[in-house]
């Protein structure tokens, strides 16, 4: 039998063999957390805005993430976070908690090789790609705004 | 000389015999269902090393340790060790062999680590080369997940169709003469690319080469599934295991209750791991203890080892290559 | 009250929904976490580049920052704003000006956690 056809007959039959992880219930766990999160986030710039009725919108976002960025890379430390992830998926990983989450477990996992390869190097071995690609996105837009 | 049967099946002339054998897993294979055949369970699956590395190589150490103890041997006993593990430049099985001083023959066979060393030490003992020989494999999940998939505190959620590294390390001590089951028939199996490329999906990646294994082994010897009293797949999970009754089922060839896998098998199905479990360890620690007392008291009379491998290189699967596999068959009788 | 009430309410529904986005993206196309940050990251990026991630954090707030697309969008919004004061110099450094906070506390953060902790095997 042709090798192509045959593979592509079992990928098929595979495909539909395999399990399903529930739709439903996916969709729901992501959108409950991640969306706990970004109140989270809200609530923590509401208190700021009371506080510091001055400080401009931007600085407090940033604070907002920031504030979830250390809460995360805390709780990947104490090996929580994977947990919470688990029952999240994309719930967890998409907001900002998902990168930080990303350095900190590379920076743990690696050290071990060291600071400068182990730590150093392969702090960035997931989050890396997203600030490469973050940055020259960033470079394109500025250099097509200064054009127009 | 030994005999070569039909295709790729071997048949020993002086049939070696395994005469002890034993095993160290971690906590989680513990509290599985072969929780009672397990005599060396790890509380802590650091065995208070500093890495994850370290501690898989402390696992073959302990194992190889208490098979020896418990044949009433010694380390100088051995001619030399056959094994492997599945991490770069086997380096569980390579240190061990640096700290005792012992000569080694490393193998790679992913998964499938177990089978290929008793196959290629049955074939060596039983031609005069060496006189006691031990063979050694394991795997560690911690040491297995940082360096095929993500940091253990990254956060994700496994696939469904995922299975777990096994923590534990199995040793078999092979002898020209002794008592124990003895190693009958060996079939080296065909690397086998059915063009999965997904690595969550290790049981559907490996189980053709099983397939391809059982199927050949079966034509050369003229025998069917039936003829034994039990059929194990390395670790092929729920979901490999029932992709491979599917594939025989076609060549007309079926498994019945004597069929299992023991990856299926290390864990329960709350312990969630999905398809089960995988890794060199899976099959390693389940032949060394269930299947080897089951075999010592003659529930078992003729065994078909079928542990299979994904020859998987996180590297080449990078640059867009599907998942080679392999699958090697002992026969061990009683 | 009730204002501030409605506008949890839209951080959760906008915040929610993103994440969903990322899940039907996981469950049908198998890409791994890390493709999907760099996915809604360049999305994020190109909505601020357009201007149109400005309406949605103002509509939702945290609910639209949070999520790693207010990443990408900072940044974005950093080079335009940055060629706007600083010519040729603000068009390169403002993406990463207006996001360094975030990562420098990541990455600084991560640094030291890594000195007192240790990973360990899960259970499952």
């Amino acid at each position: 039998m042709n090798k192509k056809l045959r593979n592509e007959n079992y990928i098929r039959y595979v495909e539909r063999k395999s399990p399903k992880s529930s739709w439903f219930k996916s969709l729901f766990h992501a959108f409950l957390v991640g969306g706990a999160i970004c109140v989270f986030g809200q609530m923590v710039s509401d208190i700021l805005k009371s506080y510091f009725p001055l400080m401009d919108l931007l600085t407090i976002g940033a604070w907002a993430s920031v504030s979830i960025i250390v809460i995360t890379i805390i709780l990947t430390g104490l090996g929580v976070f994977d947990r919470i992830a688990r029952f999240g998926g994309a719930g967890t990983v998409v907001p900002i908690s998902g990168f930080a989450n990303s350095i900190a477990s590379c920076a743990i996992e690696f050290k071990k090789e060291g600071l400068v390869f182990g730590l150093g190097a392969k702090m960035f071995y997931i989050a890396g790609p997203v600030i490469a690609n973050g940055v020259l996105f960033s470079l394109i837009v500025g250099l097509i705004s200064l054009i127009f | 000389m030994n005999k070569k049967i039909g295709k790729s099946t071997y048949e020993l002339e002086h049939p070696v015999s395994i005469i002890a054998s034993g095993a160290y897993v971690g906590s989680k294979e513990g509290c599985g269902p072969f929780s009672d055949y397990f005599n060396n369970v790890a509380i802590d699956d650091t065995l208070g090393e500093k890495s994850f590395e370290k501690a898989e190589r402390k696992f073959f150490e302990m194992s190889l340790k208490e098979t020896l103890f418990s044949a009433r041997l010694k380390i100088s006993d051995l001619d030399y060790i056959v094994g492997g593990d599945i991490l770069n430049q086997l380096v569980s099985v390579n240190y061990t062999a640096r700290d005792y001083s012992l000569a080694l023959v490393g193998l790679y066979g992913a998964c499938s680590t177990m089978s290929e060393s008793l196959a290629v030490a049955s074939i060596m003992v039983s031609s005069g080369v060496g006189d006691i020989v031990a063979c050694l494999t394991g795997s560690h999940f911690s040491a297995a997940e940082r360096q095929y998939r993500n940091p253990l505190e990254f956060g994700n959620q496994r696939q469904t169709y995922s299975q777990w590294t096994a923590t534990g390390a199995g040793c078999s001590v092979i002898a020209k003469n002794g008592d124990g089951p003895k190693i009958t028939r060996v079939c080296f199996g065909k690397v086998t690319d059915f063009g999965i490329s997904d690595i969550a999906n290790m049981g559907a990646a490996m189980a053709p080469a099983a397939f391809e294994t059982l199927k050949s082994f079966f034509i050369d010897t003229k025998t069917t599934p039936d003829d034994y009293d039990l059929i194990a797949t390395g670790d092929l999970g729920k979901l490999g295991a029932d992709i491979l009754r599917d594939l025989l089922k076609k060549e007309k060839i079926t498994l019945g209750s004597n069929y299992m896998d023991c990856g299926h098998s290390l864990f329960r199905e709350e312990q969630k791991t999905f398809q089960g479990g995988s890794g060199a360890g899976c099959s390693a620690v389940v032949f060394n203890t269930y299947i080897m007392e089951k075999l010592k008291n003659k529930e078992f009379k003729k065994v078909l080892l079928v542990a299979t491998g994904a020859l998987m290189s996180t590297t080449l699967n990078q640059q867009g290559e599907t998942i080679p596999c392999i699958a090697h068959l002992v026969q061990i009788e009683n | 009250m009730i204002t501030s009430l409605l506008m949890y309410l839209k951080v959760l529904l906008v915040g929610g929904t993103i994440c969903m986005i990322g899940e039907i993206i996981i469950i049908t196309t198998k890409l791994t976490p890390a493709r999907i940050l760099v996915v809604f990251l360049m999305i994020g990026a190109v909505l601020g580049g357009f201007n149109v991630y400005q309406y949605i954090i103002e509509w939702a707030g945290a609910g639209a920052t949070i999520p790693i697309t207010g990443f990408g969008a900072g940044l974005a919004r950093g080079a335009i704003i940055g060629a706007k004061t600083n010519g040729l110099f603000g068009a390169l450094g403002g993406g990463l000006i207006a996001t360094s906070v975030g990562i420098a506390v990541s990455i600084g953060l991560s640094y030291l956690i890594a000195f007192f902790t240790n990973s360990k095997t899960k259970k499952n």
